[in-house]
């Protein structure tokens, strides 16, 4: 080139070609390629869960092996109802038993705590929900699981004893590791989710929509509850739905202490099982073929339910969604 | 005679304006009663000064339009007068704004009661997304306690015709307030402010987001409402004022530099400033 272009020359001349050919082509391959490599992950995962599991589907059929309430891998008889069973009461239980801690800390988070002290419970959610779910395990079974056996489980389960013997076999035998230690743990590590969830999306209505319930004379509380709550209330279920689907899967800290019993009815105070803790219990010792195969169609029924979860999720959002024009 | 009906005209002995450094007080001669007076309001962001020290009289149903370049005060003003900014952090509000002869600002004044009385429209519409067109209307009351039916449906219907929007609705109450027109969504704002019966409407560029068709009928609208409530509406658009208002008052940098009626205040401004911005020079 003879002499600088100016600026505004610049700026007048052709994209070069290598820009255009080359390189929008190779950034459109490079991020395709990462897209549909997503896709395929999730398929090949799927692909592996029902292939290597296909043993016991075959013997046992779809809802044969789904509803079967024994799981004997003696015996060769496996079913996964038992351990549907218990993550679905551990699941729900603990959402129930969060949702509205969780909303009341997201409110103050979000509407009334000064800045200051917003930062703060910010932090320590966020921070409560990067806690390895093996230390809350280990909380759980040095801490926790002793105090409510001495303070909760055996005092009911004396008082049942002597007053209520007919709560006796719903209650089960008062052992530390059980249901409902599991509940209240997964319900403590699900509150960070469902907090921040909330917290985010009453943090996005508008200003407009508090200030119009304002001038309508609404209070602070009826503020949250007529305008806050309602426009926020697609991402807050949708957030309380992928909590669910947490709760679903947490294995770690709910095979540490939910007992591991692989034999219904469960009881509140006797040991049960969800499906993760299965799986996380017996792939070690599965030397059966058809035991090892079982567990692969555990992980792929919850494979299934983790799906089917997160798609409501998905579509709750968009059906409780704010829509509408210029809003 | 109705006040009302009378055109807006020059005083018959029109006094000079004592506008200026700090103190500016409208002694617009007029026929019609104050209904809010307002003594020495100033507003301060932190230490910033918004609105200073300024002194004006609202007129039972009259229309009073406060103009003025961006950010001259004149929605912070605006916002003093329902006390809207008791929610925001770091505002300062001081001096009085009397709504028939109390002081709402007065210690012991809940400001959600005066927040009933002294109603307020948004640039923006704001009807509440998930509820029905009804149930935006009634949405006040409710508030209040009030669950009979007969009642809510009479209260809606008149405030729905009060806010010209009755016809366009009527046989979809039940359907979501965000599935209508900006304009008519602008409409659906004014019609809930009415139903808690406000006496005051406070209106922050209520046509500003809105096309000019939907202006008209808010305009005209604005013209009916007058019958019945005290009027204050912030504009950026002077023939708007022109067109809509009774009195008007210029605010620049803090300042309510001059207030008249709108007529004199068009033809014939007593300060420099005003006259440029009216005229075009600025702002």
């Amino acid at each position: 080139m003879d002499r600088a272009l100016t600026a505004s020359e610049r700026i007048r001349l052709p994209t070069r070609p290598i820009y255009r050919r080359l390189g929008d082509r190779l950034f459109q391959i490079v991020v395709v390629a990462l897209g549909l490599s997503i896709i395929a992950l999730a398929l090949l995962l799927a692909e592996v869960l029902f292939t290597d599991g296909l043993e016991p589907l075959r013997r046992f059929g779809f809802w044969g092996f789904l509803t079967g309430t024994t799981w004997d891998p003696v015996r060769g008889v496996h079913g996964t109802w038992p351990f549907l069973v218990g993550t679905l009461i551990t699941a729900i239980a603990s959402l129930a038993l969060s949702f509205f801690p969780a909303i009341g800390v997201a409110i103050f988070s979000a509407e009334y705590a000064p800045r200051w002290l917003a930062g703060i419970v910010d932090t320590i959610v966020d921070l409560l929900a990067a806690v390895p779910s093996v230390v809350v395990g280990i909380w759980g079974i040095f801490v926790l699981v002793p105090l409510m056996q001495s303070h909760v489980y055996l005092p009911v389960y004396f008082w049942a004893f002597e007053n209520a013997p007919g709560l006796l076999p719903v209650l089960g035998p008062p052992a530390g590791y059980n249901l409902v230690t599991a509940i209240i743990v997964l319900a403590l590590m699900i509150v960070p989710y469902t907090t921040a969830l909330a917290r985010d999306a009453i943090r996005l209505v508008p200003r407009s929509q508090r200030e119009a319930a304002r001038a309508l004379g609404a209070t602070r509380w009826e503020v949250m509850r007529m305008a806050v709550l309602p426009y926020a209330r697609g991402a807050i279920t949708a957030g309380a739905i992928l909590s669910l689907g947490r709760a679903i899967g947490e294995t770690m800290a709910v095979a540490m202490l939910v007992g591991n019993s692989n034999t219904l009815p469960f009881t509140f105070f006797g040991p049960a099982a969800t499906m993760p803790s299965v799986i996380v219990n017996e792939f070690r010792e599965a030397v059966e073929d058809l035991h090892l195969a079982s567990l692969m169609t555990v992980g792929f029924y919850l494979f299934l339910i983790s799906l089917t979860v997160n798609l409501i999720a998905a579509w709750l959002q968009r059906k409780l969604a704010v829509g509408g024009r210029s809003l | 005679m109705d006040p009302v009906t009378m055109p807006p005209t020059v005083p018959s002995n029109p006094k000079p304006q004592q506008a200026g450094q700090g103190e500016a007080r409208a002694t617009v001669v007029a026929h019609a009663a104050p209904r809010m007076v307002t003594e020495g309001i100033t507003v301060l962001y932190g230490k910033t000064v918004g609105v200073h020290d300024v002194s004006l009289t609202f007129r039972d149903k009259t229309v009073t339009a406060l103009i003025g370049p961006s950010g001259c005060g004149k929605t912070t003003f605006l916002r003093a007068l329902n006390r809207m900014h008791d929610l925001s952090r770091g505002v300062k509000v001081t001096g009085k704004a009397v709504l028939d002869g109390q002081d709402i600002y007065a210690n012991g004044v809940d400001p959600v009661t005066i927040r009933r009385r002294i109603g307020m429209v948004f640039q923006k519409p704001t009807p509440f997304p998930t509820m029905s067109i009804y149930d935006n209307v009634v949405a006040g009351l409710k508030l209040v306690g009030i669950r009979d039916r007969a009642l809510l449906d009479e209260v809606a219907e008149r405030s729905l015709r009060q806010a010209a929007l009755w016809e366009e609705v009527e046989d979809r109450l039940r359907a979501p307030a965000s599935g209508i027109s900006g304009g008519q969504q602008q409409r659906l704002s004014i019609a809930r402010a009415l139903a808690v019966e406000a006496e005051v409407l406070l209106m922050d560029e209520p046509t500003s987001s809105l096309d000019p068709q939907s202006t008209m009928r808010i305009e005209e609208l604005i013209q009916e409402l007058k019958n019945t409530v005290t009027i204050v509406i912030v504009t950026h658009n002077m023939q708007q004022a022109a067109r809509v208002s009774d009195y008007t008052a210029f605010f620049y940098e803090g300042d309510l530099v001059e207030v008249s009626d709108t007529n004199t205040m068009f033809t014939n401004p007593k300060q420099r400033r005003t006259n440029d911005y009216i005229t075009g020079r600025f702002g």
